[in-house]
C-alpha cells in the first residue's frame, strides 16, 4: 500500500493575486528555473501565505506566463499566485519586492479577477539595443525583412532544433540610433509556438542581409499584453487594477 | 586601480557562455564592501565549478567571519568553466571574484579550500588567469600570498610548489589571526616584504609554509629527511582545533544562490569530527575530537538560517548525524516545530542501524518515504572487522527491514571496493548481502516490487590514516572485481532486476590516489597535466587518464618513482612520509599500530563511550570531546510558524520579510 500524506487536506484557496515584475541588470541572466526558485524562496522568506497543491510533496501554487529568456531584460513579466489567507495586495508587494535580490523587482499586485492572465497576452514589445551596430545598416536590415513575406530561421529548441518561420509573428520592426554607437530596435511580436525571440529576429536579419552585431544584443522587453487594432498593446492587468487597494480574500 | 570592478567587460561576454548566472553573482546574504576601507582583503576559492563550490559550508563560514571584521573584506570566486576561460583569455580578462567582480590578483590573500585532490589542475587555471605566477618562488610582494586549506591540505606537498602556505584544521580563528599578522605587517610598511609576513604567520604557528622546509630524496626514490630551513619557526606545524562549536554558530546567513547548485538547502553542521574510527576516513582521523553543538544552538542555527534564507530543506551535517549525544530529541523537536511549515529536515550520514530509520521517519511524517542510505563499506564481515565498520549482516537485514516495514521504497548501500587485504570472496559477498536486504523487504513490506542500490566506490588510501601505508588496489583490480560482481548479480534471478548497480570506473581513483600520497615531485605531474589542457579533473568528461598517465610517466620515471610507485606500493613502517612534518594531532605509532590491528581483523571501539585507545589527539592539541547530552530543549520560536502572515489582513504593523543585504556593506 502506498503510503498517503498524513493530515488534513491543505487549506483551500481563498484569493488569486496577480503580479507584474521586472527582471533588471545583472539578473537578466535567470533562467525561468532560477526566476521560480527565486520567487519561491523570496515567497517564503516575506511569509505570503500561499496556498499549496496537496500529495506528498506539496508546491506552492504559482503560475507563470512566458516567461522572458535567459539573457533578456523585462520590465513586463507576470505570475499569478493561490493565497489560503486574505492579503493586501500593496503590502504583499511591498514585502515581496523587499525579499527577492535587487534586479527582480515587483512592480505592481493585484487581485485576480475575470479571464484568465494568460488570455489576456497574446504579444510582446520589445527594445533591442544594438552596440556596435550602425542605424543605417540596421535600417537597411530591417527594411528588407519587411519586405519579405516569410524568413526561416533555425534554433535549438527543448525539443531539439527547429526551423520556422519568424516574419509572420514580427507586427512592427522599426529602428533608431541611440544615444552613442548603438542603434536600436523596436519590435511588436505576437506569442507563437515556437515563441519568436529577439535573438530569432536578429538571426533573421542575417538570413536576409548578413547582419551580425559584433557585441551581443541587448533586449528589454518592455510590455506584454493583447495586441490592439493600433499595433499598441492592452495593459493585462487594467481590468483587476481598481481593486489593487482593497484586501482580497 | 585595484579593486575596481571588471563586470562592465565581462558582461559582454556572458551572452556567449554556458549558463551565465554563475558568474554574476548577486547571491542572497552576499556581501559587497567598499575596497578602500577594508585593509586586509581576502580572496576565496573553492577550486570547482559554481554549483558546487557556492554551497561549501567551509567557503560560507569563512566569508561570512571575515567580513564580519569592520576592515577585512572577503569575496568569492570559483573554477570558470573551459568556455568562459577561453573568453578570459581572448579578451585579457582575469580571474574575477562573482561579489564585485573583482581581480583575484588584487587581493592581499587567496585562499582556496580544497576538499578533494582533484581540483589541484584548477587552482592552476586560476593563478594563470588572475596573472599570479603558478611557482611561489616566482611570486613578488604585489601578489597575493595564496593559501590552501581543506582537508586535501593535510598533505599538501604535491601542491607545496604552487602555494604560499597552508592552513591545517578548522579555518574559523586560522584566517582572524591570518588577519591581524597582516593588518600590522602592513601598517607596518609591509618590512620584509612577503618572506617576512611568511615567517610572521609561520611563527604564530597559524600557517605551514612549504617553502621553510626542504625535502632531501634517498637513491631509492624514498624520502630521506624533511626539515626546515629556519631556526625560527616550529619543527611540527599543527593543525588548528576549533573549541567550543557554540560560540561559532557559523554561517548566521547561508547564501542563497540564483543559479541552481547541488545541494538545494541549508546546512547546519550539528558537531565536528568522529572518532568511529573508520580506519579508511580520513575525514574522521583529521577532525579529532568530535565537539557537538547543543540542541539549543542547532535550533537557533535552524530558525536563524530558514528565516534569512526561504529554504525549505535542512540538512542536519557531520560525519555521522545520527552519533550526535541529543538527535533523538534534535529529530523531534524540529519535525514538531516544521510540521506545518512545509519545511523538510534530513541527516545525510548515518549508519546501519534501526535507531536512523527512526530519525528519518520522524523527518518525513507527512512527506514522502523514498530513499534510505545505508553504508556498510565492505561486503564481508571480515573486511568490516579489518576496516573497523563495525556492522553486521544481521544489523543490516534489521534495518532494512524496519526501514521497508515504515514504508520506504528503496534502500540504498554504499560499498567500497579495493579495501586492504580485500579479495573476491569478500568483493562477491556484496551480491549475497544485497540478496538477503531484497529478502528482508519482500518479507517486510509484503510485496515483491523492491528496490536496492548497490553505490560502489575505489578505495583511496589518505595521509593521517591508519591505512596511509596500504597498497591502493590498481584501475585493473577493481573493474575486475566489480565486473564480477555485476555478473554475478546479473545471473541471480531472484534479485537481478531488484538491485541497481552504480559504481565508476577505478581509473580517477588512481590519480586521487597518486594526489593524496604524492609528495612534492608529483607537482610536475600536475603542471603537466594542466598544461596540455587538464581541467575539472573531477568530472568524467574532462578527466582524462591518458594525460596524467603520460605525464607521470614524463615527470616520475626519470627520478626512479611512477604512478604505481605512488598508489599501490606498500609502505614500511619507518619510510619518511611525505606529510609526517605535518601535526594531524594523531600519534604515528598508533596510526601504524591500528594499521596492524586492521591486518589482523582488530576492531576498535569508540572512545567517546569506552575508554581512550590513545589516538594522541587531544594531549598533542590541548582538546577534549565535548559531548552532550546537555539536557538542554529546543527553545521555542517566535513568529515563523506560530505568527499570522506577515502580508496577510492582520491590520497590525508587520514588519515586511527580511531584505537580503546583497550589495550593501556588512553588518557591523
Amino acid at each position: 500500500m502506498p503510503r498517503q500524506p498524513e493530515g488534513p487536506p491543505p487549506p483551500p484557496v481563498v484569493a488569486r493575486v496577480r503580479v507584474r515584475f521586472a527582471k533588471r541588470g545583472r539578473l537578466r541572466f535567470l533562467s525561468h528555473r532560477d526566476v521560480a526558485r527565486a520567487f519561491e524562496r523570496g515567497l517564503r522568506r516575506a511569509e505570503v501565505p500561499m496556498a499549496y497543491s496537496a500529495g506528498f510533496n506539496p508546491h506552492p501554487r504559482i503560475s507563470w506566463v512566458g516567461a522572458a529568456p535567459t539573457g533578456a531584460a523585462s520590465e513586463a513579466e507576470y505570475v499569478e499566485f493561490a493565497l489560503s489567507a486574505p492579503a493586501e495586495p500593496e503590502r504583499l508587494r511591498s514585502a515581496l519586492d523587499a525579499s527577492l535580490p535587487p534586479g527582480l523587482d515587483v512592480l505592481r499586485v493585484v487581485p485576480a479577477g475575470g479571464a484568465a492572465l494568460a488570455e489576456r497576452i497574446n504579444a510582446s514589445r520589445w527594445l533591442v539595443r544594438l552596440p556596435s551596430v550602425a542605424e543605417p545598416a540596421l535600417r537597411d536590415a530591417v527594411a528588407e525583412f519587411l519586405r519579405r513575406d516569410s524568413v526561416e530561421v533555425e534554433r535549438a529548441t527543448k525539443d531539439g532544433r527547429r526551423r520556422f518561420d519568424v516574419r509572420p509573428a514580427v507586427i512592427l520592426a522599426d529602428c533608431r540610433a541611440g544615444n552613442d554607437t548603438c542603434a536600436i530596435l523596436d519590435l511588436v511580436v505576437r506569442h507563437t509556438t515556437p515563441a519568436v525571440r529577439p535573438d530569432d529576429v536578429l538571426t533573421a536579419l542575417d538570413v536576409v542581409a548578413g547582419l551580425r552585431p559584433s557585441a551581443p544584443p541587448e533586449p528589454i522587453r518592455l510590455e506584454q499584453g493583447r495586441l490592439l487594432e493600433d499595433g499598441t498593446l492592452a495593459d493585462p492587468l487594467a481590468p483587476d487594477r481598481n481593486d489593487a487597494g482593497r484586501l482580497v480574500g | 586601480m585595484s579593486g575596481q570592478s571588471l563586470f562592465a567587460r565581462l558582461e559582454p561576454l556572458l551572452p556567449r557562455v554556458r549558463r551565465p548566472v554563475q558568474y554574476v553573482g548577486g547571491e542572497g546574504n552576499s556581501i559587497v564592501k567598499p575596497w578602500d576601507a577594508a585593509v586586509v582583503r581576502w580572496c576565496l576559492m573553492y577550486p570547482d565549478a559554481y554549483e558546487v563550490g557556492l554551497p561549501n559550508q567551509g567557503l560560507q563560514i569563512l566569508y561570512e567571519i571575515l567580513n564580519e571584521q569592520p576592515d577585512v573584506l572577503a569575496e568569492r570566486t570559483y573554477s570558470v568553466w573551459p568556455d568562459l576561460e577561453a573568453l578570459l583569455r581572448e579578451h585579457d580578462l582575469p580571474q574575477f571574484t562573482v561579489d564585485a567582480h573583482r581581480a583575484v590578483g588584487d587581493f592581499d590573500l587567496f585562499g582556496v579550500s580544497f576538499s578533494t585532490e582533484l581540483g589541484y589542475t584548477n587552482l592552476l587555471t586560476a593563478l594563470d588567469l588572475a596573472g599570479i605566477p603558478l611557482h611561489a618562488d616566482q611570486r613578488t610582494d604585489a601578489h597575493p600570498l595564496v593559501i590552501a586549506g581543506g582537508h586535501a591540505a593535510f598533505n599538501p606537498e604535491p601542491i607545496a610548489a604552487f602555494v604560499d602556505a597552508v592552513v591545517l584544521g578548522d579555518g574559523e580563528q586560522a584566517v582572524l589571526g591570518i588577519s591581524d599578522v597582516v593588518r600590522a605587517w602592513k601598517s607596518e610598511g609591509a618590512p620584509g616584504g612577503r618572506t617576512e609576513l611568511l615567517a610572521r604567520l609561520a611563527r604564530r604557528q597559524l600557517v605551514y609554509v612549504p617553502a621553510f622546509f626542504d625535502v632531501s630524496y634517498r637513491a631509492d626514490a624514498r624520502i630521506e629527511a624533511v626539515r626546515p630551513n629556519r631556526s625560527d619557526i616550529p619543527a611540527r606545524p599543527s593543525k588548528h582545533t576549533l573549541s567550543d562549536l557554540d560560540s561559532w554558530p557559523y554561517p548566521k546567513a547561508p547564501l542563497v544562490p540564483l543559479a541552481e547548485t547541488v545541494h538545494e538547502r541549508m546546512s547546519v553542521e550539528i558537531f565536528r569530527g568522529c572518532t568511529r574510527g573508520c580506519r579508511f576516513c580520513q575525514a574522521g582521523m583529521i577532525t579529532r575530537p568530535v565537539r557537538e553543538r547543543n540542541i539549543e544552538t542547532i535550533g537557533a542555527m535552524v530558525d536563524a538560517g530558514l528565516r534569512a534564507t526561504g529554504f525549505n530543506e535542512v540538512g542536519l551535517l557531520s560525519l555521522s548525524s545520527a552519533d550526535h549525544t541529543e538527535i533523538g530529541t534534535i529529530a523531534t523537536a524540529l519535525a514538531d516545530r516544521y510540521e506545518n511549515d512545509k519545511v523538510s529536515l534530513s541527516l545525510p550520514s548515518t549508519r546501519v542501524d534501526a535507531f536512523n530509520v527512526t530519525l528519518a521517519n520522524e523527518f518525513s511524517r507527512s512527506g514522502r518515504r523514498s530513499g534510505l542510505t545505508f553504508a556498510p563499506e565492505g561486503g564481508s564481515e571480515r573486511l568490516r572487522r579489518v576496516i573497523n565498520k563495525m556492522v553486521s549482516a544481521e544489523d543490516l537485514v534489521r534495518t532494512v527491514s524496519t526501514a521497508y516495514a515504515h514504508g520506504w521504497r528503496q534502500v540504498k548501500l554504499y560499498f567500497m571496493c579495493g579495501l586492504p587485504t580485500e579479495t573476491d570472496e569478500d568483493v562477491l559477498e556484496i551480491a549475497d548481502l544485497a540478496r538477503q536486504v531484497i529478502r528482508a523487504g519482500r518479507k517486510a513490506s509484503g510485496h515483491r516490487d523492491i528496490r536496492a542500490t548497490v553505490s560502489i566506490g575505489g578505495f583511496v588510501p589518505k595521509a593521517h590514516t591508519p591505512f596511509q601505508w596500504a597498497a591502493q588496489a590498481s584501475p585493473e583490480v577493481i573493474d575486475a572485481r566489480l565486473k564480477l560482481l555485476r555478473d554475478t548479480v546479473r545471473a541471480d534471478k531472484e534479485i537481478a532486476r531488484a538491485v541497481g548497480f552504480r559504481y565508476h570506473d577505478g581509473r580517477p581513483g588512481a590519480i586521487e590516489g597518486l594526489l593524496a600520497r604524492g609528495d612534492r615531485r608529483v607537482a610536475k605531474v600536475i603542471e603537466r597535466v594542466w598544461r596540455e589542457g587538464g581541467r575539472f579533473d573531477g568530472w568524467t568528461e574532462h578527466f582524462s587518464f591518458e594525460r596524467w598517465e603520460q605525464a607521470c610517466a614524463a615527470e616520475l620515471e626519470p627520478l626512479g618513482a611512477s604512478l604505481d610507485w605512488f598508489t599501490t606500493r606498500e609502505r614500511e613502517e619507518r619510510e619518511v612520509l611525505p606529510w609526517d612534518h605535518l601535526d594531524a594531532g594523531l600519534d604515528r605509532d598508533w596510526l601504524w599500530a591500528d594499521w596492524q590491528e586492521a591486518l589482523r581483523g582488530t576492531e576498535l571501539d569508540d572512545c567517546r563511550w569506552t575508554p581512550c585507545y590513545d589516538c594522541g589527539v587531544c594531549p598533542t592539541m590541548g582538546t577534549d570531546t565535548q559531548i552532550g547530552p546537555t539536557g538542554r530543549s529546543l527553545l521555542p520560536v517566535i513568529g515563523v510558524s506560530a505568527g499570522g502572515p506577515a502580508v496577510g489582513g492582520d491590520p497590525s504593523p508587520v514588519d515586511g520579510g527580511d531584505p537580503s543585504p546583497v550589495g550593501s556593506a556588512a553588518p557591523a
